[in-house]
């Protein structure tokens, strides 16, 4: 009588479709990721149940740290660059082209006055981060951030405006910033909050 | 688990004649798809899926003519204070001054109760210099919450810190 053995399959197995996807999935994930950028304070920003997404592009954020400093970010390289040289123009500092090059790529936010600006952009990368930044002037007599403003408004025209402040930085703080604004006719601009943390 | 040819490689045949060795056309795809996974892996872990949100507000132009008159018995004033306290009265004449809080039960419930009473409520928002710039975002989300249509953020004047000052005593 023969013995009747199972039937023994091959371990092997094909590996293809699996192999598919996963490529679809990394090459789906490579081109969405934006990476975080290196801020150069954290911002812990306050809650809110606003269910509108910031647009990816045109936006000027103005930074608020928790100790009331000031910063100014904004996309796109070639309009940076630009307005780095406006207001140069304006503050009579002539930067150059590795100045504004240097200006152009850095993807976080920047807290140097215009006056300190050149000495900062000709730091390398590493030891960029390491520099305190001491925010963007506000004050009603020396007031750069108005001009980084106008601007950038007069350089991209469809700029949208946002404050991203931090949930404990003082009121006279912001209260400055959207005096700015208006002073400088931006009557519409966003507050960047978080997700409500359900209760 | 690689994918190794089954029918071993060719050439055994029993003819004896010298054949070119046929090589199997599958490949061994572990690496490649150890690759694959890393990378997918190091993906999702790094994708920064929530975008962060944004309240947009609009404020009045400076320079415009008069503000616009309104009935002071359908103003309600909130003052944010230190320590996340919330003043408030209605009116302007001799106001009764309340001190409330961001919780539910707090500056959700007063407004709520406000605008059931006051069909025409204008909210007048202040903040004191001592306030946090988070109080300003709760209570215009409070706003939001609530669905006051009308509401401004306007400056504290004189009056209102004597107010203040006489609950705080």
């Amino acid at each position: 009588m023969a013995k009747v053995r199972p039937h023994r399959s091959s371990p092997t197995l094909d590996m293809t479709p699996m192999v598919d996807l996963a490529f679809l999935l990394v090459t789906f994930f490579m081109l969405t990721t934006k990476f975080a950028t290196d801020e150069p304070v954290p911002v812990d920003t306050p809650s809110s149940v606003s269910e509108i997404k910031i647009p990816d592009t045109d936006v000027l954020t103005i930074m608020v740290s928790k100790d009331g400093l000031v910063f100014f970010n904004m996309d796109g390289q070639y309009n940076r660059a630009d307005v780095l040289q406006k207001m140069g123009t304006r503050y009579g500092v002539t930067f150059d082209q590795t100045e504004q090059h240097a200006f152009a790529v850095i993807a976080s936010s920047i807290g140097v006055p215009i006056a300190s600006m050149k000495q900062y952009l000709d730091l390398g990368a590493e030891e960029r981060k390491l520099v305190r930044q001491e925010g963007i002037p506000i004050d009603s007599l020396h007031n750069e951030l108005a001009d980084w403003v106008l601007e950038s408004r007069l350089t991209n025209r469809r700029l949208r405006i946002a404050i991203k402040g931090d949930r404990d930085a003082d009121f006279p703080t912001i209260k400055k910033v959207i005096k700015t604004l208006i002073d400088r006719k931006v009557n519409r601009f966003n507050l960047i909050t978080n997700m409500e943390k359900p209760a | 688990m690689s994918e190794i040819s089954q029918e071993g490689g060719g050439g055994k045949k029993k003819g004896g004649k010298i054949r070119a060795k046929k090589t199997s056309t599958r490949i061994d795809m572990t690496p490649m798809v150890d690759l694959a996974f890393l990378l997918l892996t190091f993906f999702v872990l790094t994708a920064t899926l929530n975008k962060p949100q944004t309240m947009e507000i609009t404020m009045p132009e400076e320079d415009e003519k008069e503000p616009p008159k309104v009935n002071e018995k359908h103003v309600l004033t909130l003052v944010m204070g230190k320590n996340d306290k919330i003043y408030w009265y209605i009116g302007i004449t001799d106001p009764e001054v309340k001190v409330t809080n961001f919780s539910n039960t707090g500056i959700r419930k007063l407004l709520l109760e406000k605008k059931r009473d006051i069909p025409k409520l204008i909210v007048l928002i202040k903040s004191l210099d001592e306030s946090k710039y988070k109080n300003m975002v709760d209570i215009l989300d409070e706003m939001n919450i609530n669905s006051i249509q009308r509401y401004a953020i306007v400056d504290v004047t004189k009056v209102d810190k004597e107010l203040i000052k006489d609950v705080q005593l």
